[in-house]
């Protein structure tokens, strides 16, 4: 690439000057996630020394003010959440996506994309609401108070469906359009096209949607803290109470001293890690790069 | 296009600084100035910091430092005189008759259930029996054939350290069903399922009963739960909350405590869910 050199014309040195703003935009946002991990480390560090990781996954249970501070219940409960809603919300999106690309009308591709914009749009809390006084009820039924890993589960996927619908769509309508008119022009049937042309071109947009829906699912705390019972307890069915990670720390941080403030932080630090350890098992899956 | 980009931010830029700088004048003295510090009770520290700030309006020369750290904090800090006034949200103790409490407010929390629950009144063994899983159906204290969802308060709330010491019960021996975060969330709990039953802040309670919420607030050892009655001390579920002073406390602490006991203030502890103390 030539840089441009100043001119009659244009008497700034363009490229040096954007070389040096586009480098710090990124060292920028590269160093917010360092900052904030060295933050979370610094802060949970005396509960770290004081209690020992061990204590993390051996203790009884969660009770922080008595002194037992197992965490594995909300690892399985972050983890259920997110696997749960990731089951529900891919061919939701995936499947909302290559309607409006490949199937719809005009007109209607075009409502239906601003639909689930707005539903992009909806705020957690509005999400936790509507499942608190509608859904839950309607569960209670099935077992339990109705609060549960279930209902979780289902309002997570519904939150996490514009995230892979939008992603997937844009990643479809990427793919040349030579290719598409080329296999059509061959006789391939239409679901031909999509399955075996468009979905594969796409394929790393979609899986950067997915990452995106995976870390949202992981990291929502409002709408999971109203929904899922939050009893710090290994779940034995699908309608028992659960809680994740983060709800660990909206629900108690508030009140938190001292000691059982920074525990709260290793609550956080490990949240940290598992998206790390997702982030890294994603990138290796199978020619992630290269799509 | 770039250069005017740039003009327009650069102008943007100096019309926010200039805006920052104003605004801080004005004002009348009101006479008082000086520093205060409160330290304490984390129940009560939200609630001062509310005063704090509307008395910090009425009297702009003033500033009021707000620290939580515990009730056991605040007594001790006040006793040093590390601290102006100690926020407890306990009575005194015995041993600590050398120091003032003023009352602020007081804070009750009222066991509820749903509106249809037949059951009018449990003893205070029952509702042990209820929290740690001895009594799973309503059918075994009076009720109908429901099964009993336990809803219970994250640890370090204030509304579960009242609970737990009113019924003598260790955390971790209690068996909830649901855990909830603040008091509205355990009014829509108890409020979406016939079998609940909770504990939330008794004018919250109140309020959502009046607004028409499907809950019942139920005795406690025979006292019915209201705001008067905690007011009036009868009710056995609450606690008062206390500022501590030492021996001559400062014309400013004493100015405080005036402000923070009057009726101009009820509003401020209302909207935390406490009770104000008629005088």
């Amino acid at each position: 690439m030539t840089s441009s050199s100043p001119n009659t014309l244009f008497p700034f040195n363009a490229d040096r000057w954007l070389a040096f703003v586009t480098r710090t935009c990124a060292l920028f946002s590269a160093i917010i996630v360092l900052l904030v991990v060295t933050f979370l480390a610094l802060e949970s560090w005396p509960a770290i020394q004081h209690v020992g990781f061990g204590r993390f996954v051996t203790d009884a249970s969660w009770h922080p003010l008595s002194g037992l501070f197992n965490l594995i219940p909300m690892i399985v409960g972050t983890a259920l959440t997110t696997i749960g809603s990731l089951f529900i919300a891919v061919p939701l999106g995936i499947g909302s996506a290559v309607f409006g690309c490949f199937y719809a009308p005009p007109r209607l591709a075009g409502f239906h994309r601003r639909s689930v914009e707005l539903l992009a749009g909806v705020p957690s809390v509005v999400f936790g609401l509507w499942g608190l006084v509608v859904l839950v009820p309607l569960l209670a039924p099935l077992g339990g108070s109705g609060q549960s890993l279930f209902a979780a589960t289902l309002v997570l996927g519904l939150m996490i469906v514009p995230t892979i619908a939008l992603t997937s769509q844009s990643a479809l309508q990427a793919v040349p359009s030579q290719l598409i008119s080329g296999a059509a022009a061959l006789g391939l049937q239409r679901w031909v096209i999509v399955w075996r042309i468009a979905l594969p071109a796409g394929k790393s947009g979609i899986k950067t949607g997915l990452l995106l829906a995976t870390c949202r699912a992981m990291g929502e705390t409002m709408a999971v803290l109203m929904l899922a019972g939050n009893v710090a307890k290994m779940p034995d069915s699908i309608v028992s109470p659960i809680r994740t990670l983060t709800t660990n720390v909206a629900l108690e941080m508030g009140y938190a001293t001292s000691e059982h403030r920074a525990i709260l932080f290793v609550s956080g630090l490990v949240l940290m890690s598992v998206v790390c350890i997702v982030i890294l098992l994603m990138d290796f899956a199978g020619g992630w790069k290269n799509g | 296009m770039g250069r005017k980009f740039l003009l327009v931010l650069c102008t943007l830029m100096t019309a926010v600084s200039l805006g920052c700088g104003q605004g801080q004048s004005s004002g009348d003295g009101g006479g008082l100035n000086g520093k205060l510090t409160l330290t304490g009770s984390s129940t009560v520290a939200p609630l001062a910091a509310e005063l704090a700030k509307r008395f910090e309006q009425l009297h702009p020369d003033v500033r009021i430092d707000v620290q939580s750290g515990g009730s056991g904090k605040g007594i001790s800090d006040a006793r040093s005189g590390v601290a102006d006034i100690g926020m407890a949200s306990r009575a005194l103790k015995d041993g600590e008759s050398d120091l003032t409490a003023h009352q602020i407010a007081a804070d009750g929390v009222g066991l509820i259930v749903h509106s249809s629950n037949p059951v009018s009144e449990l003893t205070n063994e029952q509702v042990v029996a209820i929290y740690t899983d001895q009594v799973a159906q309503w059918n075994e204290v009076g009720g109908g054939d429901v099964p009993i969802t336990v809803v219970h308060k994250a640890e370090g709330r204030a509304t579960l350290e009242v609970f737990l010491a009113h019924f003598q019960l260790k955390n971790p021996a209690v068996t909830p069903d649901v855990i909830v975060g603040d008091n509205e969330h355990g009014v829509k709990t108890v409020a979406g399922s016939e079998g609940a039953i909770g504990y939330v802040s008794i004018g919250t309670a109140e309020a959502d009963v009046k607004a028409g919420v499907p809950i019942r607030l139920m005795p406690v050892a025979g006292v019915a739960a209201t705001t008067a009655n905690v007011a009036a001390g009868k009710f056995p579920m609450s606690r008062p909350l206390n500022f501590v002073t030492g021996d001559d406390p400062s014309l400013l602490s004493i100015a405080f405590i005036e402000f923070c006991q009057s009726k101009e203030v009820h509003d401020l502890i209302v909207s935390q869910y406490f009770v104000p103390i008629q005088r």
